[in-house]
């Protein structure tokens, strides 16, 4: 998100970001192409590689066969041999066909060869449910990724935020996942037409607040805003932070607010039991358990596959009504 | 031998399958001495292969290895002093004693690992080669694999991605007749895995791996087409592990017979090509008696300094994680 809204700020669309920063990260790098499936002649089936191929020619924008070990096989062989790669998986849920080239290979080599190796990998990825995909599309496997010494993690939750973090990403030296949200693509943002890097590793105050901070995750940040908002005319002034990076993870910030609001809850749309919400709640114990004036409430999916049927997708994603009822609970409202 | 070859490329030859050898000899002997922790998949019988496919490739070249990986690494120019004190664990190995056996690597001699995943290399290689072709370097990736990785599905993606693309790629497949502990015709129905190089459109060669100049010959064809930017190819050299799985005498599974092991110890691939080269008059007996004895001198100097280096410290460890430092 902006950190200075000017005059005349141009707005862009989520999607619209993310091909403006790759387009700008391949004007930058010489060596740097995308590939994954259908990212060439389609311009990629969420649209953001749309006229890179006529740009950029398809010695640089790859379209690939649907072989997701090859993909990130090629990222890997590629990046180690002074390439730098951006990577497509069209959707998060198909790296369950190359956890193997993603756990065992990228995120081991550097360490596995003693620092002999050096993977400058961006992947981009698309994760998130809404859109009645069911439940091989719709995932958000952070978590997974998270736990990959190796390996570093964001989520932008906005078009500012994915361009910048798109940029930051393919300018680092390590691989990193830049986990897209596809009910984000349409949803505007002031983002600069110069190019900009959004701090990997850095959360976010996307609201400030002294009574209760709720960590965002993603699109969730959103759902996050909308509850603090409900919240707000019942009293309670809350402190809303954008996780951004999942690793590194910005315990900092969150010590930071906690120690401000004294209570917290963490949403994020993967999976309550075993996600990233575990580790956040971890953290703020053991660095700020002084400050804590009650549990640390988690709001996340059910543990269930994600449903198709609309009537189930809509109660199993979190939103901001279970914020605001996890609040009050912790409040005793 | 259909042609004229020179007696320097024959005496490499030979010298890299004796170094191979005596290296897996003695790595063996100290890991069931208890001296090597961990556990190495030994390369003793198969030492045609490595030899006669790196003599002709250059240190830009790349190569991916796979658990059974020392010969490789050693006819890519791998040296003993930082190979054997990285099976010790220490901190002057090829990667300071964090990869060990299963990745021992090198990057300035284009080693981009061996890899304890089967199946693990081939993507790698494939990603290599397309580098080389974006960068139009001319170099060429070579990835190692055994029958048993052919079965893998990052064989197949990789395959078909290096032919798709006309990748300068060689897929060697070191058919030693067992997939771990299982026989070749207990886990796939295909006698030559060369036959599947058709369903990627590349040429596929079968070759005698226990016969140096005829891999030489035939891996020559193959990176000279991928460095003409002709191609991949599968080339599937027959070959045979004298050894266990692990180890020397591994765990005594009774997955082979003695006879068939001797057998394929009778078409040693070191004791025919020193019978030839003593009878093409390259060679002498005295001759061959001084490569071993240089071989087995290096030997000795690199365990000495394996012993006598350094184990990492606990200030290592988080060290290589990531990359730290000024952006590229």
């Amino acid at each position: 998100m902006s950190e200075a809204v000017q005059k005349n700020a141009r707005m862009l669309p989520y999607v619209s970001a993310i091909t403006e920063g790759v387009q700008q990260v391949l004007r930058e790098q010489d060596n740097a192409f995308v590939a994954g499936e259908d990212v060439g002649q389609a311009g990629s089936v969420f649209g953001y590689y749309q006229g890179l191929l006529a740009e950029f020619g398809d010695r640089r924008i790859v379209d690939t066969p649907i072989s997701e070990k090859g993909i990130i096989g090629l990222g890997v062989g590629a990046a180690a041999t002074g390439c730098r790669p951006i990577i497509d998986v069209m959707f998060m849920d198909f790296l369950g066909e190359c956890m193997d080239e993603v756990a065992n290979q990228m995120a081991k080599m550097r360490f596995m060869f003693g620092g002999g190796a050096t993977l400058p990998i961006t992947v981009l990825t698309m994760a998130g449910a809404g859109m009645n995909l069911a439940a091989q599309h719709s995932q958000s496997w952070e978590a997974w990724l998270a736990h990959l010494p190796g390996v570093k993690v964001v989520m932008p939750s906005n078009a500012y935020d994915a361009k910048g973090l798109i940029i930051a990403a393919a300018r680092d030296d390590n691989p990193v996942f830049v986990v897209l949200n596809k009910m984000s693509l349409a949803m505007p943002a002031e983002v600069p037409e110069e190019m900009y890097e959004v701090p990997i590793g850095k959360a976010q105050i996307v609201k400030e607040g002294t009574d209760f901070s709720i960590f965002g995750i993603g699109r969730m940040v959103h759902e996050a805003l909308a509850a603090a908002k409900t919240l707000e005319e019942l009293g309670v002034n809350c402190e809303v932070v954008d996780v951004r990076s999942i690793q590194p993870f910005d315990s900092e910030t969150a010590v930071a607010s906690i120690k401000k609001t004294h209570r917290a809850l963490i949403v994020h749309e993967a999976v309550r039991f075993g996600g990233f919400g575990g580790e956040i709640v971890a953290q703020l114990q053991e660095q700020a358990f002084d400050y804590l004036d009650a549990p640390i409430a988690r709001v996340g999916a059910p543990f269930s596959p994600v449903p198709y049927s609309p009537a189930l997708e809509q109660v199993y994603i979190p939103n901001a009504g279970r914020i605001v009822t996890e609040v009050k609970k912790v409040l005793g409202l | 031998m259909a042609k004229k070859i020179s007696t320097k490329v024959l005496t490499d030859l030979h010298l890299n399958m004796v170094r191979i050898r005596r290296f897996e000899e003695e790595a063996g002997k100290l890991m069931e001495d208890g001296k090597i922790p961990g556990a190495l998949h030994l390369y003793v019988g198969q030492e045609a292969v490595a030899s006669g496919v790196m003599a002709h490739l250059n240190n830009q070249d790349q190569i991916t290895s796979t658990h059974r990986g020392h010969g490789h690494v050693i006819a890519k120019g791998g040296q003993f002093s930082p190979m054997f004190a990285e099976l010790y664990g220490k901190a002057t190995g090829y990667c300071k004693g964090k990869g060990g056996s299963m990745h021992i690597s090198n990057m300035a001699l284009g080693i981009l690992g061996a890899n304890g995943i089967v199946g693990g290399g081939p993507p790698i290689a494939m990603g290599a080669a397309f580098s080389n072709k974006f960068r139009k370097s001319k170099q060429v990736s070579v990835t190692f694999f055994g029958d048993g990785a052919s079965n893998e599905g990052s064989f197949h993606e990789a395959a078909n991605m290096a032919a798709l693309y006309q990748l300068p790629c060689v897929f060697v497949c070191e058919n030693n007749g067992f997939g771990e502990y299982t026989a070749q015709s207990n886990h796939q129905a295909v006698t030559d895995v060369a036959d599947r190089a058709a369903g990627y459109g590349m040429p596929g060669v079968v070759v005698d791996g226990m016969d140096v100049m005829a891999v030489y010959e035939a891996a020559e064809a193959a990176v000279k087409r991928a460095r003409s930017g002709a191609g991949p190819t599968l080339l599937e050299c027959k070959t045979y592990r004298y050894y266990d799985h692990v180890g020397v005498r591994g765990m005594g599974l009774t997955y082979r017979t003695d006879e068939e092991v001797e057998a394929w110890k009778q078409r040693d691939a070191i004791e025919s090509f020193e019978a030839l080269l003593v009878k093409q008059g390259v060679m002498t007996q005295k001759k061959l008696d001084n490569v071993y004895a240089r071989v087995d001198a290096d030997i000795q100097e690199g365990i000495a300094f394996a012993e006598s280096s350094p184990f990492p410290t606990e200030d290592d460890l988080l060290e290589d994680v990531y990359f730290v430092g000024a952006k590229s």
